[in-house]
């Protein structure tokens, strides 16, 4: 008997399982401030970013989408924009774009203001009315299908191939054929799948996105020099400690990765970083590098409510907006870092245990985590917020 | 016992799931049936190990998909890794 699942269902039907108060500087050049307004304040969170100025075309607008679609995340009840003033991106703008879907959004401005200590003391106010506010609605029960699960690996090793990421594909799979969506992401990871997963596209114009956006990566990898290792080239993404792992290729090393976005379920569309999915349900990829702080991020934005990460040595990542339930299958990472894992699933390899009944406890889990059970970098207080940057620096 | 687990029963490599000297037996799971391999060489824990000849050329098949191809003839119970199986895609 599967749990009751309980969400936010904000203004634009949307569900979301946490229920923040976001402070978003509008440029880096605020970052201090905005973490300041948030500060102990209940329910209320800063995210900390290094763009919204100096940046150009598609480098700027992929920044500005990023910072839209976070405010935009079903996790984010209000939110209150931070400008400096002079900054590229305009918060009043912003703020329009995010209050079309009905939430509560405020935006200040510190030059206007007159510095730091009056746009703090003006922005707490802001926030305090807000998170009481928020405070006040109480979760209803949703059906299985209002998740959106981002799945994601990093920090990887012969575990998480074997282990982990079959059993977050099988909970991805669970998702998807419950009217749920999931998000694929990593680009850099499917390099070499492609017949396969092309085999999963619902319609041939998925099919041609994804070649093309990995083709894309491919030729950009290879614009730079190549990696090697003892003499022998390894572009594309697979490492000395891949190698050192056990990976021999980076076909075997993708593999291994894209079993986290499942087996059967259709892979229904491609979106660019940080864009929002649609609302077909199924499997999702969206077009990212494998870098963790900004793959999540990117899953966040684009509209994930929760996120499986699978970690062979363990890594201690968290998000400001979205739950990051960290997964891993080898029972020495389970105990040396189980400070930053949630789950543990080295029974698998340890006593063989089945992938499908390991899924069954992880899918519990994911249940647990959305009715607000605390995920250890959320008890931790990790934020990591990072934005895929693909220009120059002005 | 010395641990070994196939992914897919098309498989013509598994993963050894702890340190293991030549000579020494692997206990394969992940068939239908238990499937006993001796080993022709180290292998470390997390590598994997030919469960079959695999003549050069051949592809080197996990989780029922080719991961690369044999650049030398790998005998049954060798250690299969970046020395004996190459890339096709790296090689592009």
């Amino acid at each position: 008997m599967m749990k009751t699942l309980y969400g936010y269902r904000r203004p634009d039907g949307k569900v979301g399982f946490r229920n923040w108060t976001l402070v978003m500087p509008a440029v880096a050049c605020v970052n201090h401030i905005a973490a300041l307004i948030a500060k102990d304040i209940p329910g209320a969170v800063a995210v900390h970013h290094e763009v919204g100025c100096a940046q150009i075309g598609a480098d700027y607008r992929q920044s500005l989408r990023t910072l839209l679609n976070t405010g935009l995340n079903p996790n984010v009840g209000a939110v209150l924009l931070v400008g400096l003033g002079c900054e590229r991106v305009d918060p009043r703008e912003l703020a329009e774009e995010i209050a079309a879907s009905g939430k509560k959004v405020e935006f200040i401005v510190t030059q206007e203001l007159g510095g730091t200590n009056a746009t703090i003391e003006a922005g707490r106010k802001i926030v305090t009315d807000m998170s009481e506010q928020l405070a006040k609605i109480h979760p209803e029960e949703v059906p299985l299908s209002s998740i959106v699960l981002g799945v994601e690996c990093g920090a990887s090793d012969f575990s998480s191939s074997l282990s982990s990421n079959p059993v977050v594909g099988y909970v991805a799979d669970t998702i998807c054929a419950n009217g749920g969506r999931a998000v694929l992401s990593e680009t850099t990871e499917v390099i070499g799948t492609e017949e396969i997963l092309t085999k999963r596209c619902a319609s041939p114009e998925t099919a041609t996105k994804l070649v093309d956006r990995i083709k894309r990566m491919v030729e950009y990898s290879r614009s730079e020099d190549r990696d090697d290792i003892e003499g022998v080239a390894v572009p594309n993404n697979i490492s000395p400690g891949n190698v050192r792992g056990g990976l021999t290729t980076i076909e075997e090393k993708s593999l291994g990765a894209i079993s986290k976005g499942g087996y059967f379920c259709p892979i229904v569309g491609v979106v660019e970083y940080a864009e929002l999915i649609g609302d077909r349900p199924g499997l999702w990829f969206m077009d990212s590098p494998g870098y963790d702080p900004e793959c999540t991020t990117g899953l966040m934005a684009c509209g994930s409510t929760l996120v499986l990460f699978t970690t062979g040595l363990g890594t201690p990542l968290g998000n400001p907006v979205t739950p990051i339930i960290k997964v891993t299958g080898n029972r020495v990472t389970a105990v040396r870092m189980r400070d930053d894992i949630d789950i543990d699933v080295s029974a698998v390899l340890e006593d063989g245990v089945s992938l499908e009944s390991e899924a069954a406890v992880m899918l519990d889990t994911l249940i647990d985590v959305a009715n607000g059970k605390q995920t250890r970098s959320e008890a931790l207080g990790y934020r990591d917020f990072g934005i895929t940057r693909i220009g120059p620096r002005l | 016992m010395k641990r070994g687990l196939i992914m897919n029963k098309l498989d013509n490599v598994a993963t050894v799931l702890d340190d293991v000297a030549a000579g020494e037996t692997v206990t394969i799971r992940g068939l239908p049936s238990i499937v006993e391999i001796s080993t022709l060489e180290e292998i470390p824990r997390g590598h994997k190990i030919a469960l079959v000849d695999i003549p050069v050329g051949m592809d080197v098949v996990k989780y029922g998909f080719p991961i690369g191809y044999a650049l030398t003839d790998i005998l049954k119970g060798s250690y299969v890794h970046v020395h004996n199986v190459g890339s096709k895609r790296t090689e592009e």
